[in-house]
């Protein structure tokens, strides 16, 4: 485009942003029509169908209606910080995506880059060191709400994400010892050149589904929504917030499930490549289109089940939600560490970590019903009528 | 007095095996169910303004002031109804009729009823000794402000007209058909506030304390 080519750069990154940006947003939008769709059709309702046929505008009537609706803000709050966190919450989630490659980079369009900042070897720590900001945006909006039940949300969101921190980044340490790096378009091309029995799911099954649980977490969608939860703390840390702030908050969390679904995808089931349409050496007209619609749908897969999941799966307890994180995904990460790095070390086939995932798998489901059954739990008799007879049973 | 223990039934919580400690049968289960409703998608939602609900023949709508077979207000403003609203809904203000009307004493002269403050009960349909109020099946009344739904008697009236000639809201006069107040010599018999066919199960009377239908009523069927 410019002769210059550190303007040309700028050009080019100018215009990503500005594509992923618009991208994003109208992916989020739409996202949540879907969701909104999805939870009708399985609950047996029709969802929203006046705007536009089958409510396909209805991303718009929602966002006119964001914009225009009068924008509280209480008296009582910390005015800058209960501005600032809303921002917050969707800058750092964006900001996470910089470094995700959405497409296959090196066969990118001269006037398109598919990733805002590429050749990143810190690729993956930057994510999670951003991303684990994002709960600043909620502690802070729960702080500043001067609100007990919005307090109380942003503590548990603190509680949860510190805590699911562990288990999310442990369980990529796995994968990023096999790929040698950090980088995420290194760890695609990597997946991409050996074939779909290169797709990290193969030999991380365990860690994959570490990582989707701790996401899952991370970005406090359900059945870890404890920060939000209606039954008990009216709406959690946004309680107080209203129009395009409180939109700001969705928009954030929505962008953490893009990127989030994005990470799975890249890292565990092979970025853009898929057999035969978009293997890393096919290089016809178009095959960036055709790898940019792969990495698409499996992301959208990856976003749908996350959506289902959400409809599914009743809330955890608190307590639940914390022993999920520290007695079983932590100490499961940790193994599948040492694993990988006695199959690294010993340079066994990489086939004894699937074997390896599919044992810890059962030794911690057989730990789970062994600890069920001590005195440990805590159990005792469930009594079946209201009465508690001054006589024992017998 | 505290239950017998022999009564309590000990239920000991069951002892979860393997794969519901995993967790991931259970999640894959769950996820069958909701796929399930979504690939066998059966909506119950009816799209109400395009589609309206069929309502049962008692249903207690908005109200309206019959007219007699001259096109008169049916109503000899006697009160009745005013004394029978629970709800203080009902305002008339009575006036001596025309020389022109030899077969009543009085009518109103205005007649306000505040369909806001009124509760749909139906008292002031069976306490009308001359059939002049009744409630239709008009339920989507809306209003910009308070006073629009204050009905008057012209407003009672003209819902009469619209209403007449719908088969859900036939003109229920307990004596078949509509006359001029005078006709009646001794007051009906108060019947049900709203005819109700018998096959409806609001037909069918319960006894105190007895749910469901009582059985001497079904024996005298």
């Amino acid at each position: 485009m410019f002769d210059d080519p550190g303007l040309n750069s700028l050009a080019v990154t100018l215009l990503t942003i500005v594509a992923v940006l618009g991208g994003i947003l109208g992916t989020c939008t739409y996202l949540i029509l879907l969701e909104r769709k999805l939870s009708a059709w399985m609950q047996d309702r029709v969802g929203p169908n006046r705007v536009g046929p089958f409510g396909v505008l209805q991303p718009i009537a929602d966002g006119i209606k964001f914009l225009l609706k009068e924008d509280v803000i209480p008296d009582h709050v910390d005015k800058v910080l209960y501005i600032v966190a809303p921002t917050i919450s969707v800058f750092t989630t964006m900001l996470a995506f910089s470094v995700v490659p959405f497409g296959p980079v090196d066969q990118a369009p001269e006037w398109l880059r598919f990733i805002i900042a590429p050749n990143m070897d810190l690729g993956l720590v930057f994510i999670f060191a951003v991303t684990s900001l994002a709960v600043y945006g909620i502690i802070l909006g729960g702080w500043a709400s001067n609100n007990k039940y919005s307090a109380l949300g942003s503590l548990r969101a603190s509680a949860q994400v510190v805590s699911y921190e562990i288990p999310l980044g442990m369980s990529i340490l796995g994968i990023a010892l096999l790929h040698g790096t950090m980088n995420l378009e290194t760890m695609l091309t990597d997946q991409a050149a050996s074939g779909v029995m290169g797709w990290n799911i193969w030999y991380q099954p365990l860690a994959g589904l570490i990582f989707f649980t701790a996401a899952l977490a991370e970005s406090n969608r359900l059945p870890f929504d404890l920060a939000e939860c209606e039954q008990e703390l009216v709406g959690g840390f946004h309680t107080e917030y209203s129009s395009m702030k409180f939109a700001l908050f969705f928009i954030g969390e929505y962008t953490h499930v893009i990127t989030t679904s994005f990470l799975v995808s890249v890292l565990f089931f092979g970025g853009w490549h898929f057999p035969y349409i978009a293997e890393a050496s096919s290089a016809y007209a178009g095959a960036w289109a055709v790898k940019l619609l792969v990495l698409a749908a499996k992301v959208l897969l990856c976003i749908v089940l996350v959506m289902l999941l959400r409809w599914t799966i009743p809330r955890f307890r608190f307590d639940q939600l914390m022993g999920l994180a520290w007695k079983v995904l932590i100490p499961l990460a940790l193994a599948n560490v040492v694993l990988v790095m006695c199959v690294l070390q010993f340079g066994w086939s990489h086939w004894w970590l699937t074997a390896g995932s599919v044992l810890l798998f059962i030794a911690a489901g057989v730990i789970g019903v062994n600890a069920s059954r001590s005195e440990i739990m805590g159990r005792h008799q469930v009594r079946a009528t209201g009465f508690s007879p001054a006589v024992p049973p017998g | 007095m505290p239950i017998d223990s022999q009564q309590v039934t000990w239920v000991e919580e069951p002892d979860i095996g393997f794969w519901e400690a995993t967790f991931l049968p259970a999640i894959v289960a769950g996820l069958k169910t909701t796929l399930r409703h979504v690939t066998e998608y059966k909506p119950v939602t009816k799209q109400y303004p395009e589609e309206k609900p069929s309502l049962p023949e008692h249903y207690r709508g908005v109200h309206r002031l019959n007219r007699d077979e001259q096109g008169r207000v049916k109503c000899v403003a006697c009160m009745l109804c005013a004394t029978a609203c629970p709800a203080n809904c009902i305002h008339i203000e009575a006036a001596d009729a025309p020389p022109e009307w030899p077969d009543r004493d009085k009518f109103p002269a205005s007649f306000v009823l505040d369909e806001l403050r009124c509760i749909y009960c139906g008292m002031c349909e069976e306490a009308c000794p001359v059939d002049a109020i009744e409630l239709t099946h008009i339920y989507d009344l809306t209003g910009r402000t308070r006073n629009e739904l204050v009905y008057d008697r012209e407003q009672l009236l003209s819902i009469f007209d619209k209403t007449k000639d719908n088969p859900r809201d036939p003109v229920r006069t307990h004596r078949g058909k509509l006359g001029p107040a005078a006709a009646f010599k001794e007051l009906p018999t108060v019947g049900p506030a709203t005819a109700v066919p018998a096959a409806e199960r609001a037909a069918v009377a319960t006894a105190p304390g007895v749910i469901g239908p009582d059985p001497q009523t079904l024996q005298g069927q």
